[in-house]
Formats: structure tokens, sequence, C-alpha cells
């Protein structure tokens, strides 16, 4: 919706504050503002952000991709995918490179499976 | 368990990037590299620099500043804000009065290289650290930031390079070579943003990227990725940058280039920059890790210094505990090149009467080109020719704060960005704020034009793809953002005490050989083959003008055409093609009368390689040492006539040649008589018989109608015909001047531009020795 500008009306309790308690305003809003946010990326994840914990753990990203499409796909990204590799890799005994290049080739599902149940 | 305090290789935290000058200088900058340091006179080996590129590790990681000198001297000046010299560069085009000093301001200056090509930007790369930039930025291809996932190998991109990890080690490579030649570490940087952003974040702390730009609301605004997505993974990326140290770059400049009104959007991007840095210390980046990037919204013919400058401080008051990048006006550039460089200039004045800590610049092509590698040097050219020449201007010109107009102003920015917040928060917070349009609104707030941004939170690219974390949600890795239930790692046998990654052996944080490599998805190497096309050029070592790409042939010509402007455009496509020009294009235009007139810049390709061995190159002179000279010319006391011949006022070339104080003749002992300007060749002959000189000195600027080949003529036979020639040494100087058309015109010699004293000195003391004289 169009608004005039109502500046000169709109200001008037900003008035009295000096400019550092202008100033300080401006930054406890700005917190507030980003606080829920913050929240939201604590609490959540996302494929990409589930990759890049695989690329810490040395997975290329063709593997990578894979591997989180499917965990994807099994509802088990709220787990970590790290984790489910890392399931992978104690099971067989590999590193995790192997164990996503397996996992990324439909090996070992049953091992998530197991864990968290079928497909959601 | 906890988490262990491990940064990327450099080892340097990244709290200690204190500030310009502050922060140490990177301890792993200038450690022997494995590739063989680069020769100055030689040309990057882009071939050899591609192999092996699997092995190849950058040897730092993290942002670095220049190192500040103050009161840095160099030549007879003193400098303020100045920073420590390179060991090679080229200074700028008047240095050579001042012998050569090439002063770099305090300031990292940034060029944004991206042709689409990586094996051709690394070239352009090394030409601009030559010429004083230290941050490297580099575009992204169109489209990457909706590619869910990295992208892998060289294909080629439009408007910018596919940014992958082959790309960006092929170019750290590149880097690490080019920082020592010249001396100072290169910040390397690109973009963490669009749905990839955790994963970018995460190669470019293993691959050695200096720098990026991080700004989640770019995503939203401007990629219509969808919001929740873009703020969960920017915190995760967010916090991987602050781990390897990696500056961050915010987006909110794109509000002052998208709105219709670029001056209404100030209160806005006061918000928009609040919001990325009070995000991105909510998740773990320190603030000397945060830079604004911040532009002069305006440009003339609005008075936009008047209008700027108030913004500028109200920025810097809200967010001094930030870094400044100051960016330059995009928003009214069109095509003309001088245009583009005077709203620059102004932008540098704002910088250096305010503060920035990394001066950005752009090129002054990007109004109608992707930059052309010869204009990324003219703006950091541009860059750092402002900074230098206003070094120290604050001590001298400070800004009033008293002006009631600045005062005010500045007190109302802020004012009607506090507004926002209000409104925003009232409204349900920035989430429903997006939805609702408050940004880019071409409106001043709390003023609106309901045309801003809207976006659903329901809609956009990769729209429902956030899961919430699970009770046992778990990362078995090094600095991972949010809730990570580590002590379920114990489950899996950790023993007590372990970091996140013990389990696996190691993340690639930690362990550095874990870091894998891809080298092409496609089938061929793309980098290789497009260098295949051009093979015989380097083989050969062929010679074609390029712009962008080896062996692109492109070529601008300038014209002016007495003509109108639509009747000089289509004659200049057509003389395009009769210079055997292809696609021709005409780039820029500008009337200087309706009728009378047009000014064009046109460019097309030129399909011509030459070979250098077909050349005849004028061997450069080569100069006597002072004693060899001095010892000669005493011994015969030698003695010149100099003058400024014809109708010419011009004395400055000839006093540089002869003064003692500028290295000429005077300086090795000859005996000099300065005549004068605008002297007749007869008095001139009659002055060198009666002061029995062997040398004659003519210097003719004015050169219509070959006035100077007349001059030297005339000089040459009058000689002859009063019997002296023989005697003496017939030498003319000017800027048109060549030791051809003085030979041509019975000199014996001629000297044009850049001639110094030596080289004329030299030249008599061969000459006369020659010639038993």
């Amino acid at each position: 919706m169009a608004r005039e500008d109502t500046f000169a009306e709109a200001r008037k309790h900003l008035e009295g504050l000096s400019d550092a308690e202008l100033e300080a305003r401006f930054w406890t809003l700005a917190r507030q503002c980003v606080g829920p946010m913050v929240e939201l990326a604590r609490t959540h994840t996302s494929p990409s952000i589930e990759r890049s914990v695989l690329m810490r753990m040395g997975v290329d990203s063709v593997t990578c991709k894979a591997v989180v499409a499917e965990c994807e796909v099994r509802g088990l990204l709220g787990h970590g995918a790290g984790q489910v590799v890392l399931l992978a890799m104690q099971a067989w005994g590999v590193d995790a490179p192997t164990a996503a290049g397996r996992l990324a080739e439909g090996e070992g599902w049953e091992l998530a499976e197991g864990k968290w149940g079928g497909v959601r | 368990m906890s988490e262990h305090a491990h940064a990327p290789r450099s080892g340097a935290t990244p709290s200690d990037g204190a500030g310009p000058g502050k922060r140490t200088l990177d301890p792993c900058f200038g450690r022997p590299l494995a590739d063989p340091p680069l020769d100055p006179c030689a040309k990057l080996d882009v071939e050899a620099l591609l192999d092996g590129l699997a092995h190849y590790r950058p040897r730092r990681s993290g942002w670095t500043w220049r190192r500040r000198v103050p009161g840095l001297t160099a030549y007879e000046f003193t400098y303020h804000e100045a920073a420590e010299p390179l060991e090679r560069s080229v200074p700028l085009p008047a240095a050579h009065y001042f012998e050569n000093i090439d002063p770099q301001p305090d300031c990292v200056i940034t060029t944004e290289i991206a042709s689409g090509r990586p094996e051709d930007d690394i070239r352009r790369m090394r030409m601009a650290a030559w010429h004083g930039a230290d941050h490297i930025m580099v575009i992204r291809t169109a489209g990457q930031s909706h590619m869910d996932g990295l992208i892998e190998g060289t294909p080629e991109g439009v408007g910018g390079i596919a940014v992958t990890r082959k790309q960006v080690r092929l170019s750290r490579r590149a880097l690490d070579l080019i920082e020592d030649e010249v001396g100072r570490p290169i910040n390397f940087h690109s973009y963490v943003s669009g749905v990839a952003g955790p994963e970018i974040a995460v190669m470019f702390a293993e691959e050695g990227v200096n720098g990026a730009h991080q700004d989640p609301q770019y995503n939203v605004l401007y990629r219509n990725i969808n919001m929740y997505r873009s703020f969960v993974d920017a915190a995760v990326a967010k916090h991987v940058m602050a781990a390897a140290g990696i500056l961050q770059i915010d987006g909110a400049h794109n509000a002052n280039a998208t709105a219709v009104k670029a001056w209404k959007v100030m209160p806005e991007l006061l918000v928009q920059h609040a919001i990325n840095c009070a995000f991105s210390e909510a998740v773990g980046m320190p603030a000397d890790l945060i830079a604004l990037s911040t532009v002069p919204p305006d440009a003339a013919p609005a008075p936009c210094m008047r209008m700027d400058l108030p913004y500028a401080v109200t920025l810097r008051d809200l967010f001094g505990r930030y870094k400044m990048r100051a960016q330059q006006n995009t928003r009214y550039m069109e095509s003309d090149g001088r245009d583009a460089t005077v709203s620059h200039v102004m932008n540098l004045v704002v910088s250096r009467l305010t503060s920035a800590d990394i001066q950005s610049t752009i090129t002054p092509d990007e109004g109608r080109n992707v930059p052309w590698h010869y204009n990324n040097i003219a703006a950091v050219d541009t860059a750092k020719q402002s900074l230098v020449g206003m070094d120290g201007l604050r001590e001298m010109v400070k800004i009033d704060r008293e002006n009631p107009e600045l005062r005010e102003r500045v007190r109302e920015l802020k004012e009607r960005a506090v507004l926002f917040l209000e409104a925003m928060l009232e409204d349900g917070g920035y989430f429903a704020g997006v939805e609702k349009a408050y940004f880019v609104d071409s409106g001043e707030y709390p003023e609106t034009h309901d045309d801003g941004i809207a976006r659903d939170g329901a809609g956009g690219v990769a729209a429902g793809s956030i899961v919430p974390r699970a009770a046992d949600y778990l990362a078995p890795v090094c600095h991972h953002f949010g809730e990570n239930h580590l002590e379920i790692l114990e489950e899996y046998g950790a023993p007590a005490g372990s970091t996140a990654c013990t389990l696996i052996g190691g993340c690639t944080f930690c362990d550095d050989a874990k870091v894998p490599f891809t080298d092409e998805l496609d089938p061929t190497d793309n980098a290789r083959e497009r260098l295949m096309q051009t093979a015989e050029l380097r083989e050969k070592g062929l010679i074609k003008p390029e712009v962008e790409w080896a062996g692109d042939g492109i070529v601008a010509v300038t014209m002016f055409l007495p003509a109108a402007e639509a009747v000089a455009e289509a004659a200049a496509l057509e003389l395009g093609r009769a210079m055997n020009l292809t696609d021709c294009e005409v780039i820029h235009k500008r009337v200087m009368h309706p009728a009378e007139g047009t000014l064009i810049e046109l460019k097309g390709r030129l399909d011509v390689a030459i070979d250098p061995a077909t050349l005849v190159i004028p061997e450069p002179p080569d100069v006597l040492t002072d004693e060899e000279i001095r010892d000669f010319v005493h011994e015969r006391t030698l003695k010149c006539v100099a003058a400024t011949v014809g109708n010419d006022e011009h004395s400055v070339g000839m006093r540089e040649i002869i003064d003692i104080k500028h290295g000429g003749l005077e300086k090795w002992g000859f005996s000099v008589t300065y005549l004068g300007t605008s002297v007749p060749i007869e008095k001139v002959l009659d002055a060198a018989i009666e002061h029995a000189a062997s040398v004659v000195l003519i210097s003719t600027i004015i050169t219509h109608a070959d006035v100077h080949r007349e001059m030297m003529q005339k000089l040459a036979d009058l000689a002859e015909e009063k019997g002296v020639r023989e005697k003496l040494l017939l030498i003319s100087g000017g800027t048109q001047v060549t030791d051809e058309i003085a030979r041509e015109s019975g000199m014996d010699a001629g000297f044009g531009r850049r001639t110094k004293g030596i080289d004329v000195a030299s030249f008599v003391v061969k000459t006369m020795r020659e010639r038993g004289m």
C-alpha cells in the first residue's frame, strides 16, 4: 500500500532520544529482528547443510549429492546425513568417503532403516 | 565433548584481524611454494598451472590487511595514509617524474575479474596485482546461485565464471605465485550465496579463499531463493567462514543498484546492513570479519556528494565496529568510460573524507560489456591515483559535523531506519516484512510507493526444503553451527574428551589430506580444450589483440565523425568493415553537437596475428655510466647551445634534458647555454659558433604542417652553409620527434617522449668518440 511520507509525525517518539540512545535503539531492534531467524537456523538443517557436513568428512560433491538426496527421500535429514554415513562406516569398518560411496550406490540403507525406521 | 578451536591451515584466529595495519602479516605468506617463482619477464604458464591441480594445496587462509607505514617516505614526499610498498609494480603514469615511486594507499583495493574462463582470468589477475590490487574478486556465472550443489570443473561461464573447486584452486595457485612476485598477500574472493552456500563456504575454507560475499537477503530479494532456506543455510556458511578467517562482505549495495530512485533507499540500506551484521555475529562471526558493502547512492547531475556524504557519515556512526568496503556507484553508469571514472573519483573522495578499509573498484566499461583486461587496470589505477593523491587530506579538510544540513540529515536517516525496524517488528518480523514488500521500495521510508520486492515464505527456489533437527541430530565435523548432539558420539564409541571429528578420523578442517578433488564432470577437460584453440599463438609466440580471452581478436577504435548521431553510428559500422573488422558494434557514442558531429567508440574483431620475428624493433639506447660521461665532458669542457625553435613557447621538455635538478646534461658538467623559446634558427647557429659549442639542441613541440621537420632541415642546411656542420652534433627533441624523422631531416639524432638527460649525454659522448671529435 502506497503511503505519503509521514516521517514528521512518525518520528515524534524518537525526538527526545540522544544520538547515542537512538543508535542503541537501532541495534536493539536489529538484534530483536534476527533473534527468531537465528533460532530457526539453530534448530533446522537443509540439503546444502548436510552436503557441507559430508564434504567436511572428505566426501566428493557428486557423492554428497546422491547420499543427501536419498536421506531426504527417506526422511533422515533431521538426524544428520553425517550420522547416516557414520553408521555405515562403523558397520563396514571403512572410512567416510568409502561408506558414502557405497551408500550412493544404494547399498546399506537398511542400517539407517533399522535405527530410525523406514521411509517417512 | 567439545569442538576444538581449529582454524584451517593459517593458524590465524579470526579475531586477530584487528584492522588495517593492526593484523600482523600472515606468517604463511612468503613460505616457499612447490611451483618455481614467476619470472617477471615471462608470461604465466597456464598449462603448467593446470597440471597436478589434484595435489595443489594453498599455503595460507584467512583475510589479510595491508601493513600501514605511517610517515612513509618516497622520493621527496611523506605519506600519512600509505601501506608497505610492493616489490614489483607498475607505477602511475606520472611516476617517472618522481623516480618511479609507486606509493600504495593504506586500504585494500579490489578488482572484479571474471571473464567466464579461469585460464584467462589468472593472467588478468597478475596484471591487476602489478597495478596495486590485493583483493581479487571473481563474479559467478549467471545461474550458479540456483544450482543446488557444487559445480565442478571448468565449464565456460556467462557474465562470470563457474565457481568450482578446480577454478578456485587454479586461481589460488596462480595468486600464490603472483603475491610472491609483487611482494604482498593477495586476498581471493567470491560468493557464498545461492542455494549451495554451506557447501561453497566449506570449499572456500578448504581452498584458501580469503573473502566472500555472504548475505542471505541477497538470495531472498534478488535471486528469489526461499527466505527460510536462505537464513538457515547462511548461519552454517557464516560459521564456517569465521572458522577459516574469511572476511564477509554483505550484499546491501544491490538495493542501491536496483532501486528506481537510489537515493530513497538509504534508510532501508541501513536496515539491511544491520540485519546481516546482527545475524552474522549471532551465529559466531567476529565483528572484524564483517564488512559492509557501501555505495554512495547518487551520481551527478544530482548534487551527489552533498547527498551521499551524510549517508556515509551515518553508516560509519552506526556501524563503526565493522569494516567498510567502499563500492563504487553502478546505478547510473552507462557506456561512457569518462563519466564512470569521474563518478568513481567522487566516490573516492567520500572514502577518503570518511573511511574505507577496502576500496572496491568498478571497471569504467562495466556499463557496456563484461569488463576488459585494461579496464580492470584503469579502475585499479583510478583508485590508487585518487587515494594516494588525497593522502592525508582529511587532516586539513574535515567534515563539518555541525553543518545543519549534514547534522539533520544524519539524524533523519537514523530515525527513518529505526522507524523501518519498529514497523517491521510490529508487522511480525523480517520474514513478514519481506512478504509485505518492505524492501527495495522507491519511497524513502516511512514513505512507500508500493513497488518493493515481495517474496512468499512458502515460495521461491528450494521452498520447503528445510527440516527440523531431530533430538539426535548429529554432524561429526568441526565448526558446525547450531544444535549438534555431540554427546551421542559416545554411543558410537568415541572416547571421552574427543573432538567432533575424532570418530571419523578427522574432518577436512583438521586433516587437509582429506580434501577431495574433482577435476571435470564433463567428458573433456574444458579449460584444456579451450587452450588448444589458441595453442598456436602461444607455441609460436604470435601476437593477437585481445580484451577478454586469449586470441579473441577484439579491438576498439575511437573516432570522431562529423555527422549526427544516427548517421555517425551507421557510418562507423561501415568504417569498421573497411578496416577489415568483423562483428562490428558501436559500444559508445556521445553527441558533440547535434549537427557538427559525434564521438564513436567501435569494437570489432581483427583476425590477424603478428609474428614478432618479422618485426623491426628499435634497440633501446644503451647508456653510459655517470663517471664515463663526466670524465669525457670534463676533459673537453663540452659546451652546448639549446633552444626551443620556431613559434614555440614550450620549454618544459628542454629543461628536463638540460637542468641539473632534473638529471639533465648539467649534471655531468656540460656547460649549457639556453637561449629560450621561439628562437630563430639563425640565432641558434650564431650562438653555437660564438660559444664554440660542440652540441646544438633544438626542441620543437608544435608539429602541424611539419614545422618540426622544416626547422631541423633548416638548422642542418645553415650549418653546412656556414661550414660548421662537421664540428657540431645537431640534436632535436620533442613529443612527436623520432630518431628516424630527425635523421631524415639532417640531424645527428632525435629524441622523443620520455627521453632523459642520460640518453642524450650518452649519445653525445659515444658519437664524439666514434667521430674522434
